[in-house]
């Protein structure tokens, strides 16, 4: 007999190559704890988030997304996080006003330092994505593998 | 007013100032005026018309037709195809120096469903200016109350302001102050399971067949995300599928901060889904988290996707808002 199991939320964070993604390998180094349901994806610059590409995560069966980013004012291209942050702002407001949860999306200033604000933004992230339950109305049936 | 733009295009080719001019044509039916080049004397005197139904917004025919060799090309537009002509030569689209930009002002373009909904049977046409229209039908002639059957988008008119034109037919307009965002804001205050229901209910409705995206004057890539073969979402979903919901969110976005309101995208859904609240919501919000902004009102500030603040709230706002719905 098959035992059900507990639901084991899908996260994809995109995170930008010169802060964010060196503030996970730091959470690494250091031994910090972050499930292991968070899947990574290296982007040169927050500013390089298509929007499509949240949509094409969720339509593909992630249950929620979060991008990473330099603290504005940090960008290693000097101004990309600052277009990016006006661009999810209205991404996310839409989302919300299509009535989806508008807890499965993110947005987390993270710098090459802050391991530790990694773990626990991604520990924090999946557990309330956890809560909200698998994203149904975001997926899109032709999309998914399995 | 029919009458003054006619002769206004006839003026035109006759003196030699323009070799085609871009007007609008009668189609099968006298509410299906589709835009069309005229090039003689003869086809404007029998197929040129401007009445109720001249909706359609010449600007985006503008782009293909400034590029054109030979003599400027001249056009007629009302004053919200005028803000959708200076955004695109803002993006530099629309050569300026090949356009001979003929402002008309517009009394408000009228929706055949709220004419046909006003329980006016038999209808063969409708004409008229001022506030009261002629409907002809096959039981004689009757009388309508524009205010009664105007389109949405032009109940709630932005604008009667003719921007950047060479010359003006009728009379400039001033700014309106405008309640379109009204019914945003009553979205807004519903619950997201209601707002969902809703736009499942609409947008579940689209059949994929792209006429939002190529009547709409900032919609103009010459190559679009969704022309792309491979990427499995072109064409039409199960019922059940979010895909219908990324297509409108994605060109919503794409024209968000460029899109001047004109309400071309519900004019031609042949499904009658309310895709100008899409936009809408993002004028809405640019609006309230960046500062007023008109696309296309002039030619000198920056798009506000394209600009930043130091100081811009950040992503959270959207999750702190009302956290009670």
């Amino acid at each position: 007999m098959q035992v059900k199991e507990e639901f084991k939320p899908t996260i994809v964070a995109f995170c930008c190559n010169w802060c964010s993604y060196a503030g996970a390998d730091l959470s690494g180094t250091n031994r910090l704890q972050y499930p292991a349901n968070v899947k990574i994806i290296r982007i040169p610059c927050s500013c390089r988030l298509n929007p499509m590409f949240i949509l094409r995560a969720f339509q593909r069966g992630a249950d929620g997304v979060i991008l990473c980013g330099c603290h504005p004012g940090d960008c290693h291209y000097t101004t990309g996080n600052y277009y990016a942050r006006r661009r999810m702002t209205l991404l996310f407001s839409m989302l919300d006003y299509l009535g989806i949860e508008r807890e499965r999306t993110r947005v987390e200033w993270v710098s090459a330092a802050e391991g530790a604000k990694f773990a626990a933004t991604m520990n924090d992230f999946v557990e309330t994505v956890t809560k909200l339950g698998e994203n149904k109305r975001l997926e899109d049936l032709r999309c998914k593998s399995e | 007013m029919q009458e003054r733009v006619k002769a206004k295009a006839i003026e035109l080719l006759e003196s030699g100032v323009c070799d085609r001019v871009l007007g609008w044509k009668a189609g099968e039916f006298f509410y299906d005026v589709t835009p069309a080049v005229f090039t003689s004397r003869e086809e404007i005197e029998k197929e040129f018309v401007f009445g109720p139904f001249c909706g359609a917004n010449m600007s985006k025919y503008l782009i293909a037709e400034s590029r054109k060799e030979g003599k400027k090309v001249g056009a007629f537009l009302k004053p919200c195809d005028t803000y959708s002509f200076q955004q695109l030569q803002k993006e530099h689209r629309i050569w300026r120096e090949n356009v001979y930009a003929v402002g008309v002002q517009c009394e408000g373009m009228c929706d055949i469903e709220a004419l046909k909904a006003a329980g006016i049977k038999g209808i063969l046409g409708a004409e008229g200016s001022g506030d009261t229209l002629t409907v002809h039908t096959l039981y004689g002639d009757k009388s309508v109350e524009r205010k009664a059957v105007l389109a949405e988008r032009c109940a709630c008119c932005k604008s009667k302001k003719l921007l950047g034109c060479d010359e003006i037919v009728g009379e400039q307009g001033e700014e309106l102050e405008s309640a379109r965002f009204e019914q945003v804001a009553k979205l807004e205050a519903m619950t997201p399971d209601e707002r969902f229901a809703f736009w499942r209910g609409e947008l579940s409705r689209c059949i994929r067949c792209n006429a939002c995206r190529n009547v709409c004057p900032a919609c103009s890539c010459e190559k679009c995300v969704f022309d792309n073969p491979n990427s499995g979402i072109e064409n039409k979903a199960a019922s059940n599928s979010f895909e219908e919901n990324l297509f409108h969110i994605i060109r919503a976005f794409h024209v968000a901060g460029r899109c001047t309101d004109c309400g071309e995208c519900s004019r031609v859904c042949p499904q009658h889904i309310p895709l100008h609240l899409l936009n809408r919501k993002f004028i809405k919000d640019i609006n309230e988290l960046y500062g007023e902004y008109q696309a296309g009102a002039d030619m000198d500030t920056r798009p506000p996707l394209m600009n930043f603040q130091m100081d811009d709230p950040e992503p959270s706002v959207v999750h702190e808002r009302g956290s009670d719905q």
